[in-house]
């Protein structure tokens, strides 16, 4: 029982409808790139969730560290001069 | 849903109290967990174990629906019988991709099913006899697998919850199907409607027994409670499931086989409910055990796919190397 375990993983990325990004939608074995579109077509759109498929293997995905989630992300947390409430306009003025 | 295998995942965890506590608020707060956080090995392990046999509930479930296809009285019926088992295999695959993400491979978790280590809903065991038993299982098994899985798809694990909102998505049809079809058979000749009766009378006891023992028995609730694994005792869901299917019943004009179900105005919190006799736990356990009428078959039936399927995984693998190769070459030529 050890060919499983060589199945390459891949991840599946659809876009629901033209308009819309590809948005990840889950994963599945496959041995090769045909296979694994086939695959992802009758496992996530049997109900015409998607007008087209992006499969990726999953050992190409460059992912950041979740160990590194402080470092990595932190240094956004504290330039709130980034977001609009940050400045004062006064109410006469209308929306902005 | 989810992405695996994108981090070398790091399972040691230190479980100091206060690593333990911060763990509990994340969860007190209704803060998703995902694949990669820390977290204790136990949550990990209860979850591998719930998911994987969820997964393979979904994958053994095909078999007593597949058994009448090719014998489904109408193109109409035969159609929606093919989509639900299809459906049915596209949720363990959902499921176990889930399972995956904690660190366990799809390896490991086939030769488990196979080898009877892991468990897998008890309701599979049993035999479909007749026709009527797909109009049964879409009613009563679905509407108790889908009673069961509303409240996961809430569930604290990421992967798992999104999961669960796809395949409850999905199940809706499963049950109407069924349900319609059981009309279709109440509507028809005597003899019809006294096999749709024969079919509810089988699997009315066993649909119960689906939502697993009784809380006062049940060795995993507590902890799933408290992590959010779990939204509702077994009792309570299965108490919604009989107060749900008793009209629906009566719809069909089956009564159900139960001399003890009476209507009960101070339950639920005076809301009314019904009281139902005593589930043969005796039976329960012994199908849990491996001694239902069907176990030896489904596990036969799915080594039997897993062993004539190898060739098909062989074949598969060569032609991608095969084809690998000669891009390769076609490269550096």
């Amino acid at each position: 029982m050890t060919d499983t375990a060589q199945t390459p993983l891949w991840e599946v990325f659809i876009r629901p409808r033209n308009g819309l990004a590809h948005r990840h939608c889950g994963s599945l074995h496959a041995a090769d790139a045909t296979m694994a579109l086939q695959a992802a077509r009758d496992v996530y759109t049997r109900r015409e969730e998607g007008q087209s498929i992006w499969v990726i293997p999953s050992s190409e995905i460059v992912a950041s560290d979740p160990n590194d989630k402080e470092t990595f992300f932190d240094p956004a947390g504290d330039k709130i001069y980034r977001h609009p409430t940050f400045y004062d306009i006064p109410d006469d003025v209308g929306h902005m | 849903m989810y992405s695996q295998g994108l981090n070398g995942q790091n399972l040691d965890v230190n479980e100091t109290p206060e690593f333990l506590a911060a763990f509990q608020a994340r969860i007190d707060a209704d803060e998703k967990i995902e694949p990669n956080d820390p977290m204790p090995a136990a949550y990990r392990k209860t979850l591998i174990r719930q998911i994987g046999q969820h997964a393979h509930s979904e994958i053994v479930g095909m078999l007593p629906e597949a058994n009448w296809i090719t014998r489904a009285p109408t193109l109409r019926r035969k159609t929606a019988l093919l989509a639900k088992v299809q459906d049915e295999g596209g949720h363990g695959l959902y499921l176990y991709s889930a399972a995956e993400t904690l660190g366990v491979s799809r390896e490991a978790m086939t030769e488990e099913l196979l080898s009877g280590k892991a468990k897998y809903s008890s309701i599979f065991n049993y035999p479909t006899l007749s026709w009527a038993d797909m109009g049964a299982i879409g009613w009563l098994v679905d509407g108790a697998a889908i009673m069961n899985q509303v409240p996961l798809c809430r569930c604290s694990y990421g992967p798992y919850a999104r999961a669960m909102i796809r395949v409850c998505k999905e199940e809706s049809f499963h049950q109407r199907q069924g349900y319609e079809l059981m009309i279709s058979l109440c509507n028809g000749t005597a003899a019809q409607k006294a096999m749709a009766q024969d079919s509810l009378n089988r699997w009315w006891w066993p649909s119960l027994m689906m939502f697993g023992p009784s809380d006062s028995d049940s060795q995993h609730s507590d902890q799933s409670t408290a992590w959010k694994i779990k939204r509702f005792t077994n009792d309570e869901l299965r108490q919604k499931f009989v107060d749900a299917t008793v009209k629906q019943a009566d719809h069909l004009g089956l009564s159900i086989p139960d001399p003890d179900l009476v209507w009960n105005e101070t339950k639920n919190d005076g809301q009314g409910g019904y009281d139902f006799g005593d589930i043969d736990w005796d039976e329960f356990w012994k199908v849990v055990k491996g001694h239902g009428p069907m176990n030896k078959d489904r596990i036969a039936a799915r080594k039997q796919a897993w062993e004539e399927g190898a060739w098909v995984r062989e074949a598969a693998l060569a032609y991608a190397e095969k084809q690998k190769q000669q891009t390769a070459q076609q490269v550096t030529a």
